[in-house]
């Protein structure tokens, strides 16, 4: 229920929404978005941004948050381990089990490898499993791979690698059929066809949805299928450091139980880190859509052992988290309210930005709502925009919400808001790591034998991603890094087992002056009030 | 001072701020959640929680990440619950009401009490969903259950020892594989992309200047 105070505003909004609801702002020009991106996203406050003084990247600039967890402590910095009786001996070892973790390990169970699954949570507590709006592919007769390639390329500010974006396009069509196959539940007409609907910055209807529970579906399917399969998982064991042989060739990983804390070893031949993303990190402060893991483990396991990042730099700020109730705050409102006719509304009743230009313009149009142009609403807990969700039946007729984005109803419901008849407050939420390792077409790392894929790779997208396109890249890379790593750990010869690159990555790091109390990868973030305690 | 109210943690008594969450309650306590806290957004159903206010007789099932604190909750969270999830080739599974009899058998011993239904965090008509099953209705089994979470509290209440979610999600992945229609567009375009018939465009694509590109980019015709 909104209080008194929102009153005022929401009545101007009731007013406006017939005029509203027909109005088609502009879209901006390349000149317009580029000079709104620099002033008001907040990938460029430089201040936020701190050099890296050690490994691969030296010199590149990343979130100061992350720049401490890769400038930080291994956590068995002082501790011996017994590398020669491994806990486990597989083929591939893949460390997440969220959609890239889950599609990799079917794969490379069906080339015929061994693996073991290890995930610091329970299976499927990933990104993965929130994603709401839907997985794009150029599958309908007026679309095509070229014109997907083309609005994913100038979406990510034709920044992307050519070689992984170009492979995700073609194989989107393949990864949605595998899905189908596999009986996920896809929004389809009586007849079959897929129903599919507009996301920022594409120029083509083809985001396929299952409701608003698309990742949730495509998760708990995967989810299904691995345990079908008898797949190995280790739950709420996480891998804290990787293991190289001799050659320097990821081997395997030391694991630590979350509850017990007890150290294992994995040895492997193949390694695919699925770790996803970040937003538990808190860059900059922002709230987050991400699941309770997402705090760049893989990014700091990957650069100790000698991988490279690309695009660290770039973190997507979703333009419509929850602004209100606190008790939501930074939640996700997907993209897909936009998609079905839902625009964004200044507290004067204004409409200010094209609900569908890319996610960054729209973050950064908001943030520059709330801030410069003072039109943002005062919701007790910072500033918000309205998002006139009433619109959506206006347009689309009674029943909409309901049958399309049901968890989203529920969601505001619970704090009696009724998303048919009011709108709702947003301001943006940190969302997606656009950035970080760099792979090769095939998955690999700059690391002979280490893989990777989903959130935790950069490059596919560039440096801002399109709707849609993070569930199908976990999907494509994720099936893509299973076959592969299991097909390349055929011709590994197990080598000795060692950990040489944690000591030399902490010499580094005393030669280049850094002074540190900060242990990583993080795990998890720590939300406990600080009471005294032992 | 903000408003607070009295909770209790598993029996013990705790005051905290009333717009709390039962999962930022138990944060502000001065808990560090492992287990029992996943998506913190309604998603997961890691964090399935039953309370009851105090001087009430109702048992109250929840997601601890939905739900805001209320004066005199007593709270146990349920971070597991042991589902019986049974093996299957999604290949090779007859498409009849025989499968639900071979896997999931305890369906057919549901007494029709309901607690299942009161009890779902996500409000869904769970033995609705069960009594489609019994009958082999996939479809309408997997319509119901769509929203499920699979956060076990039906389970928790079943006197049959039913796991709900599992007979859910096989229903849904029979539905979604063999039911719901097959769809021709992606299979032509799987088949045009296997026989070469995008390689070409790709290809150029690869291979042309960033200038180029933009212009393409910019000059999108956006399909209304």
């Amino acid at each position: 229920m909104y209080s008194d105070k929102f009153k005022a505003s929401l009545q101007l909004i009731t007013n406006n929404r017939e005029q509203n609801a027909a109005y088609e702002p502009q879209r901006m020009s390349a000149e317009q978005k580029e000079e709104i991106l620099n002033k008001y996203h907040p990938d460029h406050r430089e201040d936020k941004f701190a050099t890296l003084k050690v490994g691969k990247n030296k010199g590149d600039k990343v979130p100061a948050e992350l720049c401490g967890m890769l400038c930080a402590h291994s956590r068995i910095k002082d501790i011996k381990i017994d590398l020669q009786n491994p806990d486990y001996d597989v083929d591939v070892l893949i460390i997440g089990s969220g959609g890239a973790g889950a599609s990799a390990a079917i794969e490379a169970d069906n080339a015929g490898a061994s693996v073991l699954v290890v995930t610091k949570l329970r299976m499927g507590d990933a990104n993965t499993m929130m994603a709401e709006g839907g997985i794009q592919a150029a599958d309908k007769p007026d679309d095509s791979p070229a014109i997907h390639f083309i609005d994913a390329y100038g979406g990510g500010h034709f920044a992307a690698k050519r070689e992984l974006l170009s492979k995700l396009v073609l194989q989107a069509p393949e990864a949605i059929k595998w899905l189908s196959d596999l009986g996920v539940e896809f929004d389809k007409a009586p007849d079959g066809t897929m129903i599919t609907t507009h996301g920022g910055g594409t120029s083509r209807k083809r985001m396929h949805a299952c409701k608003d529970y698309s990742g949730a579906e495509i998760m708990r399917t995967l989810r299904d299928e691995v345990l079908n399969r008898g797949i190995t998982v280790v739950d709420f064991t996480a891998a804290i450091e990787l293991i190289l042989d001799e050659n320097g060739a990821a081997a395997g990983a030391v694991l630590l139980n979350m509850e017990t804390k007890e150290l294992l070893v994995a040895r492997a031949k193949t390694v695919i880190l699925a770790t996803g993303g970040a937003g538990r990190m808190h860059y900059q402060g922002f709230p987050t859509s991400n699941h309770y893991g997402a705090t760049a483990d893989g990014l700091v396991l990957g650069y100790r052992a000698g991988a490279k990042l690309l695009y660290a730099d770039t973190l997507q700020y979703h333009p419509t988290g929850a602004a209100y109730p606190e008790q939501i705050y930074g939640a996700l409102v997907t993209e897909k309210v936009r998609s079905l006719g839902a625009k964004l509304v200044n507290a004067k009743g204004e409409v200010f930005v094209h609900p569908l230009e890319t996610r960054d313009v729209c973050a950064a149009a908001i943030i520059r709502e709330c801030g410069e142009r003072a039109n943002g609403v005062d919701t007790g807990n910072g500033y918000g925009v309205w998002l006139d969700t009433p619109m959506i039946e206006k347009i689309n007729g009674a029943g909409t919400i309901e049958r399309r984005i049901p968890a989203m109803m529920r969601m505001f419901d619970k704090y009696g808001i009724d998303i048919r008849v009011d709108p709702i407050l947003v301001y943006p939420t940190l969302h997606y790591q656009n950035g970080g390792l760099d792979i090769t077409a095939d998955g690999m790392t700059a690391v002979e034998n280490l893989y990777a894929a989903g959130e935790v790779v950069g490059g596919i997208h560039g440096r801002n991603r399109l709707m849609g396109n993070s569930l199908l890249d976990i999907i494509v890379f994720g099936r893509s890094a299973g076959k592969n790593a299991a097909e390349k750990s055929k011709t590994v010869k197990p080598g000795r087992l060692t950990l040489d690159h944690v000591s030399a990555y902490e010499k580094e790091l005393e030669g280049a002056g850094i002074e540190t109390e900060l242990v990583s990868p993080k795990l998890l973030p720590d939300y406990t009030r600080k009471v005294r305690s032992l | 001072m903000e408003n607070t109210v009295i909770i209790f943690l598993f029996g013990k008594k705790y005051e905290v701020p009333e717009n709390l969450t039962i999962m930022t309650a138990m944060e502000y306590a001065g808990y560090q959640l492992v287990r029992g806290c996943g998506c913190r957004n309604g998603f997961c159903g890691a964090c399935a929680t039953v309370y009851r206010i105090k001087g009430e007789r109702e048992l109250h099932a929840a997601l601890a990440c939905q739900t805001k604190v209320e004066d005199g909750m007593y709270i146990a969270t349920l971070p597991f619950f042991p589902l019986v999830k049974q093996v299957y080739d999604i290949e090779k599974i007859p498409v009849n009401e025989q499968v639900m009899m071979q896997l999931y058998p305890e369906i057919y011993a549901c007494v029709g009490c309901s607690a299942c239904t009161k009890a779902c965090t996500q409000g869904l008509n769970v033995m609705q969903y069960i009594a489609y099953a019994q009958r082999g209705d996939f479809e309408a089994c997997a319509n119901e259950s769509f929203d499920c979470v699979m956060c076990g509290v039906c389970s928790s209440r079943c006197p049959a020892g039913i796991s709900h979610p599992q007979v859910a999600m096989l229903a849904r992945r029979i539905n979604g594989k063999y039911i719901a229609p097959g769809c021709g567009h992606l299979n032509d375009r799987v088949n045009e992309i296997k026989d070469g018939a995008f390689d070409g465009l790709l290809a150029d694509l690869m291979q042309k200047p960033v200038s180029e590109l933009k212009e393409l980019y910019n000059s999108r015709v956006i399909e209304k």
